[in-house]
């Protein structure tokens, strides 16, 4: 399959000229496939939301290239709109972004604009809502009423309904409570599942990224400092705190227990996968006691 | 696109513009702006935009900074010299030219230039001002510099808070906007095509979260306020005082002689 998202040697300034100029991206190239679902992690001022803002054509790249689905839209006489019907980017607390008198129409905001029928803006509606968990009641309410993790879920709803093939979202989680928290990245990873959208969730949370992502793209100073899968991302932890970001707190753990001399593997970063592994790690240290069976 | 809006805007430096008292630079603008309309003949007006040159190489200010500022400010430049160009009348001048009802003098056109460089320099001026001085310190002076009225009642401490607030916000106004005009048009937004009425429309969707946001600021802030026994002027003592020192005082004689000089070409060389 072709890879859907192409960055090549992109770099932006910002300010440039000024006293305050900025590389907020340097030499940046990955790719991501066609269903991948995508870990942004980065200390505050990496670039990753400079990042995301290039795969929707706000940002014009200073140099480089952005290939989406093999296109590069900053090629004279590509639509820059058809590019941002393409990639949906819900930025970081998308619910500044509500206008409308009721959920519904705000929701209708990005599929009306795609110039599509009122009966499939209608379905579109009624399907990103049931992806965000939003019931029909609350449609018909103004989003101004609604609680902030409802009126969040109403503004991600809106970039849905425009099925986008790929999905960014900038912090979708950033400010909620922890069940809010979940709720919310677990009805993203549902989509992504149910529908085989790609998706690229920036996040400042190892623990989520862990949880959801199959690969992870690491920022730092404004250059990828590692991409690749979950496990070989967190295998190299003691580079990942070198470069100001935590791993998870159970991967710590094993992190410690395997310094202080237990024959342990660190690559475990959830913790299901946690208490398998001292299962095993103990039923291997029985063994070896061999007759000793009433050993600690 | 709107951070081309370089009214108000601070240039962050080092020069003796920028160390200069605050205070100084305001009254030194004013008087430059009330001297900009004593000269009058073009040898003035030629000196007064010698002496702003001089003040934006000393300030390490590029020349390009005042393109930016005039900018937006073209349209109102080009539309008065245009109607003195034709409606001022040499009194016994002979025409330069005459078209229909047109009738163009040469007093018109030393008019619409001179008034045109006088335009530039007052703009070109007071941004001088803000590009050396930050909002906050400028508002300081003003609030210093405005406090006798407060004899008469005038509520100067209130003025100079809320001009704070104000130009504190812009910033904040100007990412504001643009992040909700990022989103908008990431969900298919058409802001810049389509007739006067659809681009009207299309500003709703940006309008309605920004004003939400901007009253949420608003209140948050008066609450801030608030908490911290904000109570108004009386009273109040600052972390940064303004005192003048030498320089200033220099950098004033220096400023008091231009400016007397720039003034004195009216009357010195009235036939110009």
């Amino acid at each position: 399959m072709p890879d859907i998202i192409q960055i090549e040697h992109l770099r932006y300034v910002y300010n440039a000229g000024m006293p305050d100029e900025t590389v907020a991206l340097d030499d940046v190239s990955f790719t991501v496939g066609e269903g991948d679902f995508v870990g942004v992690i980065g200390a505050t001022g990496s670039g990753k939301s400079t990042l995301i803002a290039h795969l929707n054509g706000l940002n014009r790249p200073t140099s480089g290239r952005v290939l989406i689905d093999g296109r590069d839209m900053w090629q004279k006489g590509e639509d820059l709109r058809a590019f941002r019907f393409l990639v949906g980017l819900v930025m970081q607390y998308p619910e500044y972004q509500l206008f409308e008198e009721t959920c519904a129409a705000d929701i209708a905001y990005g599929p009306r604009n795609m110039g599509l029928s009122e009966a499939e803006v209608a379905a579109r509606v009624r399907e990103a809502a049931a992806f965000a968990g939003l019931d029909e009641a609350l449609l018909q309410r103004s989003p101004f009423e609604l609680s902030g993790g409802q009126k969040r879920r109403v503004a991600i709803a809106g970039v849905m309904a425009m099925r986008p093939r790929v999905l960014v979202l900038d912090e979708p989680a950033a400010g909620l409570d922890p069940e809010g928290r979940d709720t919310i990245l677990s009805q993203i990873r549902d989509y992504h599942q149910k529908t085989g959208t790609t998706v690229l969730l920036v996040s400042h949370s190892m623990e989520d990224i862990a949880k959801y992502a199959d690969r992870v793209l690491v920022l730092s100073s404004a250059r990828v400092a590692m991409y690749d899968t979950v496990e070989a991302v967190f295998d190299r932890a003691p580079e990942l705190l070198r470069l100001g970001l935590s791993v998870p707190q159970i991967t710590q753990v094993f992190l410690r227990l395997r310094e202080m001399g237990l024959d342990i593997t660190a690559d475990v970063y959830t913790v299901p996968y946690a208490v398998k592994t001292v299962q095993k790690a103990l039923a291997a240290k029985q063994q070896r006691k061999g007759g000793a069976a009433d050993a600690p | 696109m709107l951070r081309d809006i370089t009214i108000g805007q601070h240039f962050p430096g080092d020069s003796v513009l920028h160390r200069c008292d605050p205070r100084l630079k305001l009254l030194g603008t004013v008087g430059y702006i009330a001297v900009l309309f004593v000269a009058g003949n073009p040898l003035g007006i030629g000196l007064a935009l010698a002496f702003l040159a001089a003040l934006y190489a000393a300030a390490r200010i590029p020349y390009k900074m005042i393109l930016k500022s005039l900018k937006p400010i073209l349209p109102i430049i080009l539309f008065t010299s245009v109607l003195n160009l034709f409606f001022v009348s040499g009194q016994g001048q002979a025409p330069l030219f005459s078209w229909w009802v047109f009738t163009v003098y040469p007093q018109g056109v030393r008019y619409a230039v001179l008034l045109s460089l006088r335009v530039i320099a007052l703009i070109a001026g007071t941004s001088l001002l803000t590009y050396t001085t930050s909002p906050i310190v400028l508002t300081d002076a003003l609030e210093s510099v405005l406090r006798p009225l407060g004899r008469l009642h005038f509520p100067v401490h209130e003025l100079a808070m809320m001009m704070t607030i104000a130009l504190r916000f812009i910033p904040t106004l100007i990412e504001e906007t643009e992040k909700i005009m990022n989103a908008q048009k990431a969900r298919g937004a058409l802001l810049d095509t389509g007739t006067v009425l659809q681009r009207v429309k299309a500003l709703v969707p940006i309008l309605v979260p920004l004003f939400i946001s901007a009253f949420n600021r608003a209140s948050d802030l008066a609450v801030a306020m608030e908490c911290r026994c904000y109570r108004g002027g009386e009273g109040r003592t600052r972390l940064k005082v303004l005192r003048y020192t030498r320089t200033d005082a220099l950098c004033a004689a220096v400023l008091v002689l231009a400016l007397a000089a720039i003034a004195a070409t009216r009357w010195l060389v009235p036939g110009l």
